[in-house]
């Protein structure tokens, strides 16, 4: 194991909640929580996996992920896309837009693990 | 000399020529080839009719005896065409419009068909011109004589008025055979316009040529002409200006009110447009035929010998040089003008005569009411060639009884002088729908008696058909009638005298007598249509008659019927009388039966008046005419409702769109409201959630708990903090909150303030001034305090100065009480200032802050309710928001 996920959110008490349950499960965890510095943030070194908020200070998580698969370095990176709106059209953009999964707030941790590992592991 | 047999022959292949023109004119015509023949330019040729012989050799007889007065006869038509174009424009659109006939029937048309008003018209035209028609035969007599008199051919002498009677003959057979060939009295005559285009570039074509060989050929060019004229008794000539303004008044007037000129100005006008080229054309041709007047006078005066007659010098100079050639070709040209006046002056008179007094008293005379027959069409055309032969013959007679002893041009300001008595009514009539029928009948009697007095009477000479005594001392010694004198005013030119008193009374008459009577409806309605003739006719086509019924009738019953029943009920009746396609021959059983057919859908009354509007001959009764009156007011009325109808249902269109634009704003709004509203709640959801599934995992050590335990307190509280704005925010935009008035002082709501927010003072310093906030409130205390404990909290979580500090200022203002609450730190961005008070908008820097973006939303409604505000204050150095309560 030891793969590494990265993660972009913005909300502290989330960011700590994720990076528990997944350091628990043995991935390692980066975090960041500013939209506008993302994209450097990804290209300092390209994880595994990547777990994304959308609605982030600076730039949207949407924005991001278009930058990310117009990317060569990033263009087949698995993302999870995370939201609080928890509306239909939003799951659509994002897939649209490349994302590879896309969870609704508030998420079971077995469910982000789950996801996790399938994504990271295909 | 010449032969006169040669100069007859000539003649005759001439007449002969004319005829062989006519005829194919009206083959082409017959063919639909109409192209070129109904051209501006064949349009402005034929109103050349306007010179006839009177011009032609009376303009040299009137240039030697009186100067250049006579170019006056050319300047009045040349104003006319050129200032008041829009004059000729408007008749000729009536006359397309209503299809008028002739000057009689624009008369009695406009005066609600007026039967009287045609007869009088149709009488005074028959006086005015029938001495006319006798000078025009009388100068191709005084022609030919010249000739005659050279021949030493006996005959020819002693048969002059032989002559003139044969030319008569002859003038009436063309008129008849070109004139009445069509059975529908509108129709138009291209034979005879292209006939007396043809003349009228003959005649110019010699009056040009004898003016030629008379400068260069005779005087020895322009120079020595010059000097003749110089040296000559005309160029001492000063011209009366009350006599030049009359006689330019007379002849543009006669322009206008000729038959002969009606008929080809209105009548046989086939295209509006054509004016617009005559317009400067025709002025063109008039100079062109007045170049020469005064050379060919002066030369002649010089050259002829005394006594001579000036009227005659186109013919007989070049006579006296031995020119026959060009002589003949002077006759030729004198002839035209003579002949295409004849022809077209008594085919006008013929069709007043027949469609005035004819028709009229044959349809009275009959009990039978059908007005549209083959009966009367036959009636109209023999009565139309009777006419022909009977004003011929009138002319023919008056001009073996005057002996042709009077001058040409005093004949023809006569004629002018008459026939202009109808221009009041006509003028009157086309631009004042107040004028009427009893008024236009008193202008023209009046006038026509003024002019019978005091001109066409005493021109008969003295003791002619008035004696000296009356010109001296007026009929029965009644001397302010004295025919030269009219009310005692004396020395006035008599054609000027003629022309002041007869247009003076006439115009007087038809104003002062409209004023006081009353018109019919049918009037009223004739009014309208001609004087607003350009709402009433919007396209002004060319109509072939028979055909163009047909069509009129099908349009119309198309738009009652609609096409499909319409082109059946035609195509049946054509195929009835054996004709392919659906335009049948207009038959009164036809007429009839599309009446019935009609009035199914629109009413007897308006069928009626409609089927008469559109067939010739059939009147429209009164009773007719209110009956669609009523049914058009209905109409209107109906269309007037359904507009205001319309109207209001776009009205109500408009606020339905606008309702519809509203909600689906507020629908955008509520899913950016709900949206943002899911987000606020499902963030401190998402770490509550992912907490309690770590704990109760249950591998976490004690300290981890009691951090995830406090983490999962905290957002349980922000959670309820977040519904409770909401809520209140709720409350406080629908504008239903209590407030619970209060007393108590400013410094006390801020010291409760402080200390509820939570801030800490060691760290952020705040600075007060205790006297100015020593003030007494009577105001919801709570609430104020709410605002102020979200502004000072905003201090804590915002301010990013290193040393944070809070100026708390308090000031009245405006009758108000100033609070400003200014931090340090870098406040908020311009560009954010006009968002702040708005809901969910925490600015997404200071997301870290916790806030939702509903405190300042729900300061701003509290403020609002309690009567004061809340507003940022931009360049104080920091975050700065000024609250005002009021103090009263």
């Amino acid at each position: 194991m030891g793969q590494r996920v990265l993660l972009i959110e913005d909300e502290p008490n989330i960011i700590e909640a994720v990076s528990y349950i997944l350091s628990r499960d043995g991935w390692t965890v980066h975090t960041h929580s500013d939209g506008e510095t993302a994209i450097e943030k990804v290209m300092q070194g390209v994880p595994d996996l990547i777990i994304l908020d959308v609605m982030l200070p600076g730039r949207s998580g949407y924005d991001i992920l278009r930058d990310l698969r117009a990317a060569a370095e990033t263009k087949d990176t698995p993302v999870m896309m995370l939201t609080a709106r928890g509306q239909a059209k939003d799951r659509e953009l994002a897939i649209g837009l490349g994302a590879t999964q896309f969870m609704t707030k508030p998420f079971s941790n077995a469910e982000v693990l789950e996801s996790v590992r399938a994504l990271a592991g295909s | 000399m010449i032969s006169f047999n040669l100069l007859v022959l000539v003649s005759l292949l001439y007449v002969a020529f004319l005829f062989i023109v006519a005829f194919v004119a009206e083959r082409r015509a017959a063919l639909g080839k109409t192209g070129w023949l109904r051209s501006s330019a064949i349009y402005t040729l034929s109103l050349s009719i306007y010179c006839t012989a009177w011009t032609f050799y009376g303009a040299v007889g009137y240039a030697a005896r009186s100067g250049l007065e006579f170019l006056t006869i050319y300047l009045g038509p040349t104003l006319v065409m050129i200032g008041w174009w829009w004059l000729v424009r408007k008749l000729v659109r009536i006359g397309r419009a209503q299809r008028l006939t002739s000057i009689a029937d624009l008369i009695s048309s406009r005066f609600g068909k007026s039967t009287g008003l045609g007869v009088m018209v149709t009488v005074l035209a028959i006086i005015g011109i029938t001495p006319y028609i006798a000078l025009q035969l009388q100068s191709v007599t005084q022609s030919i004589a010249v000739f005659a008199a050279g021949s030493g051919e006996v005959w020819a002498q002693r048969d002059l008025d032989g002559a003139a009677m044969w030319v008569a003959i002859g003038l009436a057979v063309f008129t008849v055979v070109f004139g009445t060939r069509n059975l529908d009295a509108h129709e138009r005559h291209d034979g005879i316009v292209l006939a007396i285009a043809v003349e009228a570039v003959v005649k110019l074509f010699a009056l040009i040529a004898v003016g030629i060989f008379v400068v260069w050929g005779v005087a020895g060019g322009v120079g020595a002409t010059m000097d003749l004229i110089d040296a000559s008794a005309q160029s001492q000539w000063a011209p009366s200006p009350s006599r030049w303004i009359g006689l330019i008044f007379v002849s543009g007037a006669a322009f206008l009110c000729l038959p002969r000129m009606f008929q080809v100005l209105v009548v046989e006008n086939s295209d509006e447009r054509a004016l617009g080229t005559a317009s400067w054309a025709f002025p063109t041709y008039l100079m062109l035929m007045s170049l020469f007047v005064v050379p060919i006078a002066v030369v002649g005066l010089d050259l002829m010998p005394e006594g001579s007659n000036p009227d005659l010098f186109v013919v007989t100079l070049p006579l006296s040089e031995g020119r026959e050639g060009l002589a003949i070709l002077a006759f030729l040209g004198g002839f035209s003008s003579a002949t295409s006046m004849v022809i077209v002056a008594t085919l006008a008179l013929a069709t007043m005569v027949s469609n005035h007094i004819v028709a009229p008293s044959w349809l009275t005379s009959r009990t039978t009411g059908a007005a549209v027959s083959g009966d009367v069409r036959g009636v109209v055309v023999a009565s139309r060639r009777i006419a022909i032969g009977v004003i011929m013959t009138l002319g023919y007679i008056y001009f073996r009884l005057s002996g042709g002893g009077t001058a040409l041009a005093a004949i023809g300001l006569v004629s002018f002088t008459g026939i202009m008595q109808v221009l009041p009514a006509m003028i009157g009539g086309v631009f004042w729908r107040g004028a009427n029928r009893w008024g236009a009948g008193a202008g023209i009697a009046i006038g026509f008696a003024v002019w019978a007095w005091t001109q066409f009477l005493p021109s008969f000479g003295i003791d002619g058909v008035i004696s000296q005594a009356v010109f001296d001392n007026g009929p029965f010694g009644i001397n302010w009638l004295r025919p030269h004198a009219l009310f005692g005013i004396e020395g006035i030119d008599p054609l000027v005298h003629v022309a002041f008193w007869s247009m003076l009374l006439n115009s007087g008459a038809v104003v002062l007598v409209s004023v006081l009577t009353f018109p019919n409806p049918l009037e009223r309605l004739q009014g309208a249509q001609f004087v607003n003739v350009y709402d009433y006719s919007s396209d002004a086509r060319a109509w072939s008659q028979s055909a163009a019924q047909a069509e009129d009738l099908l349009v119309m019953t198309q738009r009652i019927l609609g096409s499909a029943e319409a082109q059946t009920v035609f195509r049946a009746e054509a195929q009835m009388q054996g004709k392919s396609g659906f335009l049948p021959d207009v038959t009164p059983d036809f007429i009839g039966k599309l009446e019935r057919e009609m009035s199914g859908s629109i009413g007897a009354a308006a069928a009626h008046a409609m089927i008469g509007q559109l067939t010739e001959g059939a009147t429209v009764s009164v009773d007719d005419l209110m009956a669609v009156a009523d049914e058009t007011a209905q109409i209107v009325e109906y269309s007037n409702q359904l507009e205001a109808k319309s109207a209001e249902q776009e009205r109500t269109a408009r606020a339905l769109r606008e309702a519809n634009d509203k909600l689906t704003a507020l629908s955008i709004q509520k899913d950016a409201f709900l949206s943002q509203i899911s987000h606020e709640l499902r963030t401190p959801m998402t770490s509550i959630r992912s907490f309690s599934d770590i704990l109760r995992d249950g591998e976490v050590d004690g300290d981890a708990r009691r951090r995830f335990a406090g983490i999962i307190h905290d957002e349980t509280n922000r959670l309820t903090r977040l519904l409770d704005d909401l809520l209140d925010l709720g409350v406080l935009e629908s504008g239903q909150v209590q407030l619970n008035i209060g007393e108590g002082t400013l410094a006390d709501v801020i010291d409760r303030a402080v200390l509820a927010s939570g801030i800490d003072e060691t760290k952020v310093s705040i600075s007060r001034r205790a006297n100015a906030e020593a003030v007494t409130l009577s105001t919801d205390m709570d609430r104020l305090s709410q605002v102020f404990i979200n502004l000072i909290s905003n201090v804590a979580k915002y301010c990013d100065a290193d040393e944070p500090e809070l100026r708390i200022i308090v000031r009245p203002m405006d009758g108000q009480l100033a609070v400003d609450f200014c931090d340090n730190g870098t406040g908020v961005p311009q560009e954010s200032q006009s968002v702040i008070f708005e809901k969910f908008s925490r600015l997404e820097d200071e997301g870290k802050a916790g806030g939702a973006g509903l405190g300042l939303a729900i300061c701003r409604q509290i403020m609002t309710a309690i009567g004061g505000g809340i507003a940022y204050l931009p360049g104080q150095g920091g975050a700065a928001f000024r609250v005002t309560i009021p103090t009263d």
